[in-house]
């Protein structure tokens, strides 16, 4: 049973997203530590890319400043080591293909086991591609983490059925970054993942006030933030710690009161 | 069932989730379209009728005596409607975005020429159309952004990144991932996911297949070699296409050197980059060590990408072709000889493959044929030669 399974296992999970390396690799841990501390299930952490294809703005920005600030995978990795002394939260790394095959897939997904990563969402690598990594995964009890889209249609079967640590549902059409409204029938994507598999399903993109992750969390097992973290990362830099704390104790509270109100119903 | 994506070890369909519908929508539409008759028929007529194909294949004797080599031949791409080989892509691409029922197309554009092609496509086919172009190739192109404009297209500058081509296509992808249901990403080159190096392959092959046609008409043999620039490869790939068979015939890419390989200025993928996966497929890129796609630099805003296509790296894998470097002095200097010489402005990403003919020719015995896809032409670049010259003219 990996890790991230644990981030599940209280209820509702909140994933709080943010790029290693805003603006340095210092505080990017502290964020990190804060989020845990203000009620954050699972952390995703950004591996900064240079062309990052699935983001909206607010990312990309992160993106170019971590790599002003050389965020590259050997620190990434000494970070992870080294947070690992304090928490044992479900860590999972979201990267573009590139920096990976680069770097080596054996010395990645075994550098990722030695830091005790638990898994790894790769944006542009889908089902069809993904034999790319599955081994070196498999050998390291690294979970690659599957995406399925508002347009995966007849995909979500074969997708579901192979998916392992949690499924990445992606709310809406388009890229990363904050949204007000969000018009998917996830529901019913929701229905069609339960029927291949019961691993956790989290619902991502385009996420930023309470009230979304409430009602996105009621319907799924937990919802992933990333835009609306960055942003406040992006404000306030090296300071940014205490204000990510509180805005994700507010997320949080919202998923557990809406929890909580489902009960009294 | 991966196999049929690749060329021996690369290609593949490395795309978002979100877009992995919508691109074996396009597959199985084009496997459909392409062997129908009304398709080939329509599309045919619009190559013939529009475009102005074929193009010619003209014998440059004056360049062919000056070198006192081997006799060159240059396939006159410059010649089709909107002065280049994207045409011929882009009437492909538009005609079966409207069999697919889609109402809207969508491209990248690096020196504007794909851009260009697109819109007029758009125009005619009556179809929305949406380019995205580098803020600096808006600039050094601002020519081409008005006439996108003026054939009806929306152009969008875009500023991430390093504002060229590799961002205009990282824009259009994530424009693409936004709406799939009514558009088509008609992509300029052989590059990206698959079907699109295919697709814009088999539309480009025109290029050789009347090329090789008209040369064993004209000179009852096949050429020594054939000669073409190369970004992201598509000229080159129609230019080889139907002589990889002929193995006595040497296919050579040029591509762009900048101020020079060993400097950090150039885009020469086959020479200094190396393997990698990037907007959608495994190829050979200008990367730094951990992976990052390296910001390129050319002279040519058309060949100023970072990656070459999957079939082109195969063939290079396999030793059926071989790329070399041209450098932008090299170049420039072939846009004004093949100017003086024959009385043709060739665009400044064709003078490329021009540059390595003036190198190669007078090597060869004058018994052997050399032919050169001029790409386009370069009323689009004469202001930027001026001013490479030191010459400030009002375009």
């Amino acid at each position: 049973m990996s890790n991230i399974s644990n981030a599940f296992k209280n209820g509702k999970a909140f994933i709080g997203f943010l790029t290693a390396g805003d603006p340095d690799i210092e505080t990017t841990k502290q964020c990190i530590l804060k989020m845990e501390e203000a009620g954050a299930d699972l952390i995703e952490i950004g591996i900064p890319f240079s062309d990052p294809i699935a983001e909206g703005s607010v990312i990309q920005s992160a993106n170019i400043r971590a790599l002003k600030s050389n965020t590259f995978l050997d620190k990434i990795f000494e970070a992870v080591i080294d947070l690992r002394k304090k928490t044992d939260i479900p860590i999972v790394f979201l990267t573009y293909i590139n920096p990976v095959f680069n770097y080596g897939y054996e010395r990645f997904f075994s550098d990722c086991k030695e830091s005790k990563t638990d898994g790894l969402i790769i944006p542009d690598l889908p089902f069809e591609e993904k034999h790319e990594v599955s081994d070196y995964a498999r050998n390291n009890d690294i979970d690659v983490i599957s995406l399925i889209a508002p347009t995966s249609d007849n995909r979500i079967k074969q997708i579901a059925k192979e998916a392992s640590g949690f499924i990445y549902l992606v709310s809406s059409m388009g890229v990363t970054g904050v949204r007000s409204e969000i018009t998917t029938d996830l529901k019913t994507i929701v229905g069609l993942i339960r029927e291949q598999t019961d691993i956790p399903v989290a619902i991502g993109f385009g996420i930023n006030t309470p009230k979304q992750a409430a009602y996105l969390s009621k319907i799924s097992d937990g919802v992933i933030v990333g835009s609306a973290i960055v942003k406040i990362i992006e404000r306030y830099g090296k300071n940014s710690p205490e204000y990510v704390y509180e805005y994700v104790k507010s997320m949080k509270n919202a998923i557990k009161s809406n929890m909580l109100s489902n009960i009294s119903i | 069932m991966n196999n049929n994506t690749k060329f021996g070890e690369f290609g593949g369909q490395y795309v978002p989730e979100i877009l992995m519908n919508e691109i074996k929508n396009l597959e199985k539409s084009y496997e459909y379209h392409k062997n129908n008759g009304s398709f080939i028929s329509e599309l045919d007529d619009l190559l013939k009728n529009y475009a102005g194909r074929p193009s010619l294949l003209y014998f440059a004797e004056n360049m062919t005596k000056d070198l006192g080599g081997a006799k060159i031949y240059l396939k006159r791409e410059d010649l089709n409607h909107t002065g280049s080989h994207k045409i011929n892509n882009v009437l492909g691409q538009a005609l079966l975005a409207k069999k697919m029922g889609k109402k809207r197309i969508i491209a990248e554009t690096g020196a504007g020429q794909h851009g260009v092609a697109a819109a007029t496509a758009a125009a005619l086919l009556g179809l929305e159309c949406e380019i995205f172009m580098g803020k600096e190739d808006t600039l050094r192109q601002s020519l081409n952004v008005y006439r996108m404009e003026l054939l009806g297209a929306k152009v969008h500058t875009v500023e991430s990144g390093t504002q060229t081509l590799k961002d205009a296509v990282n824009e259009a992808m994530r424009e693409w991932s936004k709406r799939t249901e009514d558009t088509l990403y008609v992509i300029g080159s052989v590059m990206g996911p698959h079907p699109f190096p295919m697709i814009v392959r088999d539309f480009q092959s025109v290029i050789s297949r009347e090329a090789r046609e008209q040369i064993l008409k004209l000179e009852g043999k096949l050429p020594s070699a054939v000669i073409a620039c190369v970004g992201g490869g598509s000229n080159a790939m129609g230019m080889f296409y139907n002589f990889i068979n002929d193995k006595s015939v040497k296919l050579i890419g040029c591509e762009a050197a900048g101020l020079g390989v060993n400097t950090d200025k150039h885009a020469a993928s086959m020479t200094k980059g190396r393997m990698g996966i990037f907007h959608g497929m495994k190829s050979i890129f200008c990367q730094d060590e951990y992976g990052q796609i390296a910001p390129v630099y050319s002279i040519s805003a058309g060949l100023d990408y970072p990656g070459i296509g999957p079939e082109h790296a195969y063939l290079n894998s396999i030793g059926r072709a071989s790329y070399i470097a041209v450098t932008d002095d090299e170049a420039v200097c072939a846009f004004e000889y093949l100017s003086k010489t024959e009385g043709i402005i060739p665009a400044i990403e064709s003078a490329h493959a021009v540059a390595y003919a003036m190198k190669t020719a007078p090597l060869m015995k004058k018994d052997e044929i050399i032919i050169v896809c001029l790409s386009g032409r370069g009323d689009k670049d004469v202001a930027a030669i001026a001013k490479y010259r030191g010459r400030k003219i009002n375009e």
